[in-house]
């Protein structure tokens, strides 16, 4: 059966892989514009005490619940509005990216760090050793995740920090049977053969020859759970049992908001959106960079 | 012998990043029923595609026009796909290269063997539960009745092959074509495939159109032969008449490549055609293998006359048989 | 066939058995549970009195051991918000979130399936795009978020179902269209990479030489292949609704387990917060199992053997 890709052309103008590359990062929109998106959000996150018209945190209940700007009543001194104890919300938005930004980077590099190291070992040594994690991921998938997060944030207490940890330590489930399946891909190649022949240690086998091989993979699944954090820390902050008042949490503006969403539907509007468009920023991202690393088209 | 296919013109074109790719240019042959034809080339020469053209099964990438192409007088290229799926597995079957992906492995051999049956012929079960075991027996597949049970990947590439073969046979067509059936089996299974083919084509007189790469297998089974090179035909004639006096100096080159037993001594050098294939994307004028052969001309570039000599037709300036 | 049965059940037992003791532990172990339950400003003699009366004094091993007993007989103790048998508690509940996260789960397939498959169909068509789009919207877009939304739209402005409650058939309505659509698109983009794949294999090209009606092309022969991950992930997505939807039902006041499991949690009522976090983990091991079994069925090679 004749494949067409199989058909032999030579085509001598045949660019290096690194110019194929960045042909492909920018022939990809979606890739482009997360990128964009995401570094734009970064970039607020990092100028907010810059930007932002107002303190998020000063209250002025004079001026409860101002409507955006582009409504009747609204003014240009609170271009968001502003909330039931009249603070202004684009301030609080601006700051809240920050939050957002920190716990999907945090608990990224917490639990990718657990995640990979499993994953690595299972799929590289294979055996008892995979067999081992195989049972510890079992099993940690078996939690419900949420309900663990909600009761341990319950008893130790809600912070920022308290979030980031029991996110980290316990999100490294989908890091771990990635990055073991990658692995054992990877594991089987001549050259990891070549560089244990050679003599190389273990470590230095694992770290130079597989785990920049598998790195494409680890990026995808890093994006998304950093997505997942992300949306994590919003539903327990919205729950109460994440980050605590006054933060200004996307989530927990939300739950705030919620008692007078019939009437003020920007309340819970802004923020929502702001997550919506962070995570998809973060999504595309991810995506762009699977399709770009493994060339054979989307899904 | 009536004439049961006639292709004029077929060209497939195909949409790729870089241009299009002309994968067949050009090409016509015809096709008595009863008759063997072989359309011989090395991998990437456009037979396949040529195959697929006529089934109708060219990816959706792909770009078909032809000036003829008539099957027991219907015009393939004009039929609307639902017809066109009436006449396949139903008048023109197809056989595939590897007969290890071919089958579906969630299915019995008995159900993939019998819905083609019930399909086309709008049969019962039971009618085309024993046409099934008809045709098993008739490949050569003993225990037949029990195997309609079995899933496929209960049994070796030959079997596969075979079952592939009595497939294809379930509403009698007129026309097999089979893409490379033997590349993927062992050489002894290879020969009582090829077998099995000439016997059932002398038994139930139908036509078949076998592609293949490998000369010995045209040697054993071809009436007449076509010789594809980069997309085009450029050698058609009799097995016999082709074997005698190949013309083309591709086709030429190709015999020379094989060893000859009995005549070809240890340590003499096989034949080599020197060069590479052309890339068919984008603008191909001229013949397309100029650039390898040793006789060629600055016409040759521009325009490739066809020439014929009863039965036998080449495209090349050279006329007669010129000495190597 | 019937040997790896057992050996997977084997090994669902023996993870069962973990995840009980860490769910155990994790609870525990995540603060002190005296002072927890003691509340605020307790004195240390009341820390200590709660202390004895729930054998809080004892050794870690010797109090999950107890538990586990308990347990095993059905006996989940009293919950301390609600002061009723936990395991009547449980099971009251238990059926409004399990025909939730069902109703949710087919709706996610009703949606996902016929999509991927146009999808894998028409690559690169506008109704590839169109399933992209809502995949991507589906995951980016919180599910409280989309609830509340929907609330507004559907329940205030339109007035065309409850707000909230658990009383009759229109309550599930909204949950189980935010509940679906949170899991659509992982099972549209598999059933759309499936079908790809399995589209362009052999056998689906030999089915079309034969001359196949496309609709058996595409259903008998194609999608028969490419359910095979989707069952395992509906599987896992049945799990985790059972224990995800807690945020969902809190929203909607929908009377279930998840909601039950907040309450819980908020009162720090440790008995019924364990009970609900170990029977969801038992359901959920028993549904991967079940999934495997599935899988291995499907799979003729599994099911049949290597034979003659």
């Amino acid at each position: 059966m004749t494949d067409v890709a199989a058909i032999p052309v030579l085509d001598l103008t045949a660019a290096s892989s690194g110019a194929l590359l960045r042909r492909r990062i920018l022939a990809h929109r979606g890739l482009l514009i997360g990128t964009g998106l995401l570094t734009f959000i970064v970039m607020v996150a990092l100028f907010a005490p810059l930007i932002a018209p107002h303190d998020p945190y000063a209250q002025d209940l004079s001026r409860r619940m101002i409507p955006p700007v582009w409504y009747e009543k609204g003014n240009w001194a609170h271009l968001f509005g502003t909330d039931n104890l009249g603070r202004d919300y684009l301030s609080r938005v601006l700051y809240g990216s920050q939050i957002s930004l920190l716990i999907g980077a945090a608990v990224m590099v917490i639990s990718g760090l657990i995640g990979t190291a499993l994953g690595l070992a299972a799929g590289f040594f294979g055996g008892r050793v995979d067999m081992i994690v195989t049972f510890i991921i079992t099993v940690r998938l078996a939690l419900p995740l949420i309900l663990v997060a909600l009761a341990v944030v319950a008893t130790v207490g809600g912070s920022l920090w308290v979030v980031i940890l029991v996110l980290g330590l316990l999100k490294w489930d989908r890091f771990a049977v990635v990055m073991r399946a990658a692995t054992q891909q990877v594991r089987v190649l001549d050259y990891v053969a070549a560089a244990e022949a050679a003599g190389a240690s273990t470590l230095r086998v694992i770290v130079g020859e597989v785990l920049p091989n598998v790195l494409p993979q680890l990026v995808v699944v890093a994006t998304v759970e950093a997505a997942s954090a992300i949306l994590l820390e919003a539903t327990l902050s919205f729950l109460g049992l994440g980050v605590q008042p006054p933060l200004p949490s996307w989530g927990l503006m939300i739950a705030e908001a919620k008692t007078y969403m019939f009437f003020s539907f920007w309340l819970i509007a802004i923020p929502g959106t702001a997550l919506a468009i962070l995570v998809f920023a973060v999504n595309m991202v991810g995506d762009g960079i699977r399709d770009v690393s493994a060339p054979g088209g989307r899904g | 012998m009536a004439v049961l296919l006639e292709v004029e013109g077929l060209t497939v074109d195909i949409a790729t990043a870089r241009g299009t790719l002309h994968a067949v240019r050009d090409v016509s042959f015809s096709l008595q029923s009863g008759e063997t034809l072989c359309l011989v080339g090395e991998s990437g020469c456009g037979k396949s595609m040529t195959a697929l053209a006529l089934m109708g099964l060219l990816p959706r990438a792909a770009q078909r026009s032809a000036r003829r192409m008539r099957f027991e007088g219907n015009d393939l290229a004009a039929l609307p796909e639902r017809r066109l799926a009436e006449l396949r597995g139903a008048r023109m079957a197809m056989v595939f290269q590897e007969p290890m992906t071919a089958l579906n492995p969630a299915y019995t051999i008995g159900d993939q063997l019998t819905e083609v049956h019930r399909r086309h012929k709008d049969s019962t079960m039971a009618v085309a539960r024993e046409r099934a075991v008809a045709l098993l027996e008739m490949v050569g597949i003993t225990n037949a009745a029990a195997r309609l049970g079995q899933y496929p990947h209960q049994l070796s590439g030959g079997l596969r092959q075979r079952i592939m073969i009595a497939m294809s046979l379930m509403c009698g067509p007129s026309l097999l074509i089979a893409d490379e059936p033997t590349t993927a089996l062992d050489v002894t299974i290879q020969a009582q495939i090829l077998r099995l083919l000439v016997e059932l084509q002398r038994d139930l007189g139908i036509a078949i159109v076998l592609i293949t790469h490998d000369l010995g297998v045209v040697a054993r089974v071809a009436h007449r032969v076509a010789v594809m090179y980069a997309g085009e035909i450029v050698e058609s004639a009799s097995a016999a008449d082709l074997f005698a006096a190949p013309r083309h100096p591709y086709t030429r080159g190709l015999m020379a490549s094989i060893p000859v037993p009995g005549a070809t001594r240890p340590g003499d050098r096989l034949g080599v055609i020197r060069g590479i294939v052309p890339s068919l994307i984008g603008d191909v004028g001229g013949c397309a293998f100029r650039d390898r052969c040793d006789f060629a001309q600055p016409v040759c570039a521009r325009t490739v006359p066809v020439r014929s000599d009863g039965g036998h037709d080449w495209r090349c300036i050279l006329g007669e048989a010129v000495a190597a | 066939m019937l040997i790896y049965a057992l050996k997977r059940l084997g090994l669902a037992v023996l993870v069962a058995v973990v995840v009980s003791a860490l769910a155990f532990l994790l609870l525990r172990a995540s603060g002190d549970v005296a002072i927890a339950l003691a509340g605020e400003g307790a004195r240390s003699e009341d820390i200590e009195n709660i202390r004895r009366i729930y054998g809080l004094d004892r050794p870690l091993v010797v109090q999950y051991l107890d538990w586990a007993a308990k347990m095993a007989r059905g006996d989940f103790g009293t919950s301390l918000f609600f002061k009723t048998d936990v395991h009547a508690l449980v099971l009251d509940k238990l059926p409004t979130t399990a025909l939730l996260a069902l109703f949710s789960l087919i709706f996610a397939l009703a949606v996902s399936l016929p999509l991927g498959i146009l999808a894998a169909l028409y690559p690169n068509s506008w109704i590839d795009r169109l399933c992209l789009a809502l995949a991507v919207i589906g995951q980016a877009l919180p599910s409280f978020f989309f609830a509340l939304i929907l609330m507004i739209v559907f329940a205030v402005m339109l007035r065309w179902l409850p707000v909230s409650g658990s009383n009759s058939w229109a309550h599930f309505v909204l949950p189980t269209v935010v509940l679906g659509y949170y899991i659509a698109p992982a099972i549209m983009r598999l059933v759309r990479a499936g079908m790809i794949e399995v589209l362009a294999s052999d056998y689906v090209r030999t089915a079309r030489a034969k001359g196949l009606s496309s609709s058996s092309v595409v259903l008998k022969h194609a999608l028969r292949n490419a359910l095979v991950p989707v069952v395992a992930l509906a599987a896992v997505q049945l799990g985790f609704l059972l224990g995800g939807s807690v945020v969902i039902e809190t929203v909607f006041a929908l009377d279930g387990l998840g909601y039950l499991a907040y309450q819980s949690i908020t009162h720090k009522d440790l008995p019924v917060t364990q009970a609900i976090v170990t029977l969801l983990s038992l359901i959920y091991v028993g549904l991967t199992l079940a999934a495997d079994l599935a899988n291995a069925w499907l799979d003729p090679r599994i099911r049949v053997g290597s034979g003659t």
